[in-house]
């Protein structure tokens, strides 16, 4: 019987030709709009790293001005000191923690062939790489005592590595940035968190530094300031010493903290090296210490785009307008078919009968929609990678969850749109249908 | 009109037995109305952001970084050298060395205030590093005040923090702080809570880095070179020769001096681009959304009545078997429309002002100026008339013999 329905809603279909392809185009445009401006919210605030982002915090310390706070209202700044940074990693309470921050050198590579050029760095130490697990093509992250030491050794992202190393296991092999010898400690394979959660101070969708190395280089190199630089009062005196020892902020600060008792103990441990610290005449405003996991970071900071969420909000819209416009041209269809129902009813169907074969042809129609729906959404995204250039690219990615969401929306929408229509042309009452 | 005036009861009667057909057109309608006021508002706002002016001469002005990595490099001897040779170069007007670049995303800030004191609320700025060639590079016009003069410029180096003696600031900062222009003259004001400079000039116009800025025209110069191993020229060159310069430039930079690289190379009008990227992006993915949804919405009404006429096909024959004239047939299917468009755009209406409420609470947008409103309801009513008019067309040219044939 299904296969018979089916033929009979593609006859149906052919026959209105123009009626059932203005239904499938807006249907289709609907489900495409929808899906593209889904993913791209979607990828927006997706977890960048599920199994321990619950373990994962970000540290906030009220540093600031005793006269106004960082951001109205009362919040703390959104990154820490060099001194409170360091202070912190030297105390080491929490099970992992890294001090993070973004800076920019010269690499010259030991082939002359190959021109100098200026690579972004991270600087971090070694519980970066065992808490945010990037995954390693070639060697390791370096260790604690590289850290301590203030040992010269990088880790290279797969691209860096390529560059200047032609692909080849560089590990032990050494390479000149900001005019200081380095060794390769490890070479990362291809690793791209979205959002890219451990940093989001100058965007949250952007690309993962070309190479990492250890925090304290930031001192013994003298590297310049990435990201974004703050400061509520200025250095007192001159000099790079001066800067570090300042109230400006430019530096992140994570934890990992494995259960609500380590939590708590580690927000007891920020609680009394702020008390300690306003003993030395810092930390002036009233006890504000933050953690938040990288979800609670995420929307903080507010990594889901304004104009995402209403383009969302307007997409869903877009698609009630296609369903309105397909369940009014649907009913205007299926009356138009009355005769038909009424004779078919006449010698036999029962009423079930014809509100399945009417089902199906419905499902037909937003299938063919829904598929469609699924090129205009490919479309969508390649416009929107077109228009927004380098900062979606990261964004724009069609999976397998959405290419099923797009077919489910599809499915579903379209059942919803033809329920009432097909619910009118089965009751259809065939003997006065019969007497026209 | 005592016709129509008659025909509107049947009209109504006859609708209300289509109740749901009708009132899908009327509910499409209202979401379209919804939707299109809304984005049209926010197309307009965005468009009036992206046509402010940064203040420079954009279409002939690039910029590039000269960063230095051997140990040897000098930054502020080849800093003095480049900015020499770069300034003699043939087609180049000026050019300066600048520690940000306007509209282009990073740069500086601080707080200037007129009194010294922690506790004093200043206002914020963004801050300019730049010698006396600034004003001609810049394309700026003094419009109080003088310009700086060449012993006036010291050389900032690395880890300073401290400021010169002197600056020039923006009309909109000089208003923001004194109220005038010319009364910012002469006066002290107060960077980094107490450090004090002096106004010496006031310029007419020239935009922060940050264009998503509340306070996007607050700008200072600050008399200075910069001695650092990285350092930005911004460079103007005359009308028409800015692309042909650029790879000379970039050439002659590099050969000039060892152990440094240029990088970052980009004009004003790419960096424009780029800043302005999303709203730009915005624009186009509401107008693409606001013409196929007023393509739908008109497609779903010619469906509609064109449905209606196909299954209304004798009494409309029978209406002219008994006299009634094309137009009057017309002119029924017109106002049928008509008077489902009044329903739509009534609760269209109501749904607009709902979303703009609803989008001002959410994400801070503008709310909607109210003529936007009486506009979309012209439009609507017009884009429903123009999409019934073909099926009301095909209406009035049934044949009055129709009535006694059957279907």
């Amino acid at each position: 019987m299904f296969s018979y329905y089916l033929r009979l809603g593609f006859a149906s279909i052919r026959r209105n030709y123009i009626l059932s392809s203005l239904m499938i185009v807006a249907i289709a445009l609907g489900i495409g709009a929808s899906v593209s401006v889904v993913t791209v919210n979607y990828l927006m605030s997706s977890n960048p790293i599920p199994h321990k982002s619950d373990q994962l915090f970000y540290v906030q310390l009220d540093s600031w001005s005793p006269h106004s706070p960082a951001q109205e209202p009362n919040e703390p700044p959104d990154q820490v000191t060099w001194r409170d940074a360091t202070n912190l990693m030297a105390a080491k309470p929490a099970f992992k923690q890294s001090a993070i921050a973004s800076s920019g050198a010269v690499i010259e590579p030991a082939d002359k062939d190959v021109l100098p050029f200026m690579a972004s760095i991270r600087l971090g130490f070694s519980d970066f790489f065992s808490m945010f697990e990037p995954p390693f093509l070639y060697g390791s992250g370096w260790n604690s005592q590289d850290d301590t030491n203030r040992n010269y050794v990088v880790v290279l992202s797969k691209e860096m590595n390529d560059r200047i190393f032609g692909g080849e296991n560089s590990v032990g092999r050494s390479v000149t940035i900001a005019d200081a010898e380095f060794q390769v400690v490890g070479v990362l394979n291809d690793w791209q968190p979205v959002p890219k959660f451990y940093d989001v101070t100058t965007g949250a969708f952007n690309d993962v530094e070309d190479v990492f190395m250890p925090f304290y280089m930031k001192q013994e190199l003298e590297l310049n300031n990435g990201g974004n630089t703050n400061c509520w009062k200025s250095p007192e005196g001159e000099g790079f010493a001066a800067f570090l020892n300042s109230e400006c902020i430019n530096y992140q600060f994570w934890v990992q903290l494995r259960n609500e008792n380590e939590k708590q103990d580690y927000m007891t441990f920020l609680n009394s090296y702020v008390e300690e610290q306003k003993t030395l005449g810092r930390f002036e405003r009233p006890l504000n210490n933050r953690l938040s996991d990288v979800m609670e970071w995420m929307e903080i900071q507010e990594v889901v785009a304004d104009d995402a969420q209403i383009m969302l909000w307007m997409a869903f819209m877009f698609l009630f307008v296609c369903l309105v416009n397909t369940v009014g041209l649907l009913l205007s269809k299926f009356s138009g078919k009355a005769s038909e129902i009424a004779l078919r009813r006449a010698i036999g169907a029962s009423q079930g009968d014809i509100f399945y074969q009417h089902i199906v042809e419905t499902v037909c129609v937003g299938l063919l929609g829904g598929v469609l729906g699924l090129v205009l959404a490919f479309a969508g995204l390649e416009g929107i990678k077109m228009l927004y250039g380098d900062f979606m690219s990261n964004l724009v990615k069609l999976d397998v969850t959405m290419v099923a969401f797009a077919f489910i929306l599809a499915l579903i929408s379209s059942v919803l749109a033809g329920l009432y229509p097909t619910w009118r042309a089965c009751s259809v009452a065939p003997a006065a249908q019969l007497k026209n | 009109m005592n016709i129509s005036h008659l025909e509107l009861g049947p009209m109504r009667r006859a609708l209300m037995r289509n109740k749901v057909g009708a009132l899908l057109i009327a509910l499409q309608i209202a979401v379209t109305m919804t939707i299109v006021i809304n984005s049209l508002s926010i197309v307009i706002e965005r468009d009036a952001m992206m046509q402010r002016e940064s203040g420079l001469d954009e279409n002939n002005t690039f910029y590039l970084t000269s960063t230095g990595y051997a140990t040897d490099y000098n930054g502020q001897v080849t800093a003095t050298e480049d900015l020499i040779t770069l300034r003699e170069m043939p087609g180049i007007v000026n050019a300066i060395q600048i520690n940000a670049i306007p509209i282009s995303g990073g740069g500086w800030s601080m707080s200037l205030a007129t009194e010294p004191g922690e506790d004093i609320d200043g206002v914020s700025t963004a801050v300019y590093m730049v010698d006396q060639h600034g004003i001609n590079t810049l394309d700026l016009e003094i419009i109080a005040g003088r310009n700086f003069q060449q012993n006036e410029i010291r050389w900032r180096q690395n880890g300073m923090t401290n400021w010169p003696e002197m600056t020039i600031l923006t009309e909109a900062m000089a208003i923001a702080l004194y109220e005038s222009a010319e009364n910012a003259i002469g006066k002290t004001v107060y960077i980094g809570d107490d450090e004090p400079m002096t106004v010496i000039g006031v310029v007419d116009q020239l935009q922060a880095p940050w264009v998503g800025w509340d306070d996007l025209e607050n700008a200072m110069l600050s008399p200075e070179n910069l001695g650092w191993e990285s350092s930005r020229y911004l460079i103007r060159t005359q009308p028409g020769l800015r692309d042909e310069l650029m790879p000379q430039v970039e050439e002659m930079l590099a050969q000039r001096v060892e152990g440094r690289i240029i990088r970052s190379m980009d004009t004003i009008t790419a960096t424009r681009d780029r800043s302005y990227r999303q709203h730009s992006a915005m624009i186009k993915i509401l107008l693409t959304v606001i013409v196929c949804l007023t393509l739908i919405t008109a497609l779903g009404i010619v469906g509609l009545a064109s449905f209606s006429v196909q299954k209304r096909t004798r009494q409309i024959g029978t209406k002219r078997a008994l006299g009634a004239s094309k137009a009057t047939v017309m002119r029924y299917f017109m106002l049928e429309n008509g008077m489902i468009s009044t329903v739509g755009i009534a609760i269209g209406v109501a749904l607009t002002i709902g979303l703009n409420m609803l989008l001002v609470d959410w994400f801070n947008l503008t709310p909607l100026a109210w003529y936007y409103i009486p506009i979309g309801i012209i439009c609507l009513y017009i884009v429903g008339q123009l999409a019934v008019l073909g099926p009301a067309r095909r209406a009035a040219s049934i044949a009055p013999a129709t009535a006694t044939r059957t279907l």
